[in-house]
């Protein structure tokens, strides 16, 4: 039995921060300083402006690089932004979509669903270019051209409507995991209950990992028919507890309505 | 007969034949049968594990000790599958080994199992002045944990306070801590909860 990363073990492990420590960090002449802040800025949840400001900055950093040319910093700094919830790191974010390494790309594009806003539309739209036929693997590498799990979910959580018939075709992706972020959006963008069943179905044939990456998306769209299927489905009970979570949210009412309750009994048959 | 099925389990091959073996050694109701059964919880095989965390609870407090004095110090997996089985069988001789797992235990599955169980042990088996003491030793662990930053240790410390205040010389202070929560904690969840709670 495995818990969801994260979960297991207090994050003890590393230099002892503090926010203006790891705020002066994101600029230590140690790469790997400066790597560790953005990480923890995002971890802890450093909601202050300096941060904000200093993370933004480090998104055009030039000094962290990869053999493959990658940007490592960048691609924590755009995680981290995703956490502390300012609006104000979306247009930077919006050009780390542009980015030529394919992980700063995918960070944005989560960071990006993560703050909610419409502006990133027409970038995201951009880049399902050329649609499922495109949206193959890199030569030699091990994900496809674009990030397009995290941009079609990007595109749902953001209420993209007009995305609807360019997403719509990846429900046919032959990777189970561009599906599950297809049906997850195709709902969020229509609320049609077919997009839900159809990941309730990939919730009894996947492997347990793509269960468990399923069990996110019905928590994310709060689908409430999916309640029992979560509650008996063959995944750790972390996982299920997480999901039934996201369904309970979405039906809460000022006073418990017998929804809510529904999904509550089956949270505690769960602990 | 029972040395036979118990070497079923120990010869098992494909998980499907483990929970066959483990199906036919819980049918025996055989207090020979516990130690093995206890073992299967660390064979990481869910569907087996359910097979014996039933068996084991239904012979209930013949279990019990070797429940505790067997649980697996080196895997949050089986300790969670003991500590729900001592939840579920709910004798008050748990408690220690509740309390523990509920406040130091570093696996979210055993800390929310064990939350539960503790509002629900059978305290009238313990004699006085325990059976007046121990309740309010499970409802310290509670409220302590009830103060956790993990939103479902503090959903399962709802779950176990609320069993609690069963008792009706702990209502109080238990209701204070819920109204506390209901107004001060972060996540709808939780809040949802102690309404629930409530009711």
């Amino acid at each position: 039995m495995v818990e969801p990363s994260g979960e297991e073990f207090p994050s003890q492990n590393g230099p002892q921060l503090t926010p203006e420590l790891a705020i002066a960090n994101l600029q230590s002449p140690d790469l790997s300083l400066r790597y560790y802040a953005a990480w923890w800025l995002g971890k802890f949840r450093v909601k202050r402006v300096d941060a904000v400001d200093a993370l933004i900055a480090a998104l055009k950093d030039e000094a962290d690089r990869t053999e493959l040319g990658g940007y490592p910093l960048r691609r924590n700094a755009a995680r981290a932004l995703g956490k502390l919830g300012d609006a104000s790191a979306v247009p930077s974010l919006i050009e780390c979509l542009e980015c030529s390494d394919f992980y700063v790309r995918e960070a944005a594009a989560q960071s990006l669903e993560m703050l909610r806003d419409r502006t990133a539309a027409s970038v995201l739209i951009k880049m399902l270019d050329g649609g499922v036929a495109e949206a193959v693997q890199v030569q030699g590498l091990p994900h496809l051209t674009q990030p397009y799990e995290a941009v079609i979910e990007a595109l749902g959580a953001i209420g993209a409507t007009e995305a609807i018939p360019l997403i719509q075709p990846f429900l046919e992706h032959p990777v189970p995991r561009v599906q599950c972020a297809t049906a997850r959006a195709m709902y969020q963008l229509t609320q049609n209950p077919i997009y839900g069943e159809r990941l309730v179905e990939m919730l009894a044939t996947g492997d347990l990992k793509l269960r468990r990456v399923v069990l996110g998306d019905l928590g994310a769209i709060g689908y409430l028919a999916a309640a029992e299927a979560i509650a008996h489905a063959k995944v750790e009970n972390s996982f299920k507890l997480i999901a039934l979570k996201g369904l309970l949210e979405h039906q809460l009412t000022p006073e418990l309505n017998d929804d809510s309750i529904r999904v509550m009994n089956l949270m505690d048959a769960l602990l | 007969m029972t040395d036979e099925l118990i070497r079923a389990v120990a010869e098992a091959v494909t998980p499907a034949q483990m929970v066959t073996a483990v199906q036919n050694l819980a049918a025996t109701k055989d207090v020979a049968a516990i130690p093995t059964l206890i073992a299967v919880f660390g064979y990481n095989n869910p569907a087996a594990a359910a097979v014996a965390a039933t068996a084991l609870t239904e012979m209930g407090e013949y279990a019990v000790s070797q429940l505790i004095s067997q649980i697996d110090d080196y895997n949050y997996g089986a300790r969670a599958y003991s500590i729900r089985t001592l939840a579920a069988i709910a004798d008050p001789r748990a408690l220690d080994l509740l309390i523990s797992a509920a406040a130091t235990d570093f696996a979210p599955s055993v800390r929310r199992a064990a939350a539960k169980g503790l509002g629900n042990l059978h305290w009238h088996k313990l004699d006085f002045p325990a059976s007046h003491t121990a309740p309010k030793r499970a409802l310290e662990t509670l409220i302590f944990i009830s103060q956790d930053s993990e939103w479902s240790i503090r959903y399962a410390a709802v779950v176990g306070l609320q069993a609690l205040a069963q008792n009706s010389d702990l209502q109080q202070p238990i209701f204070a801590r819920l109204n506390q929560m209901l107004t001060t904690d972060t996540e709808k969840a939780v809040r949802a909860r102690v309404q629930l709670a409530y009711r």
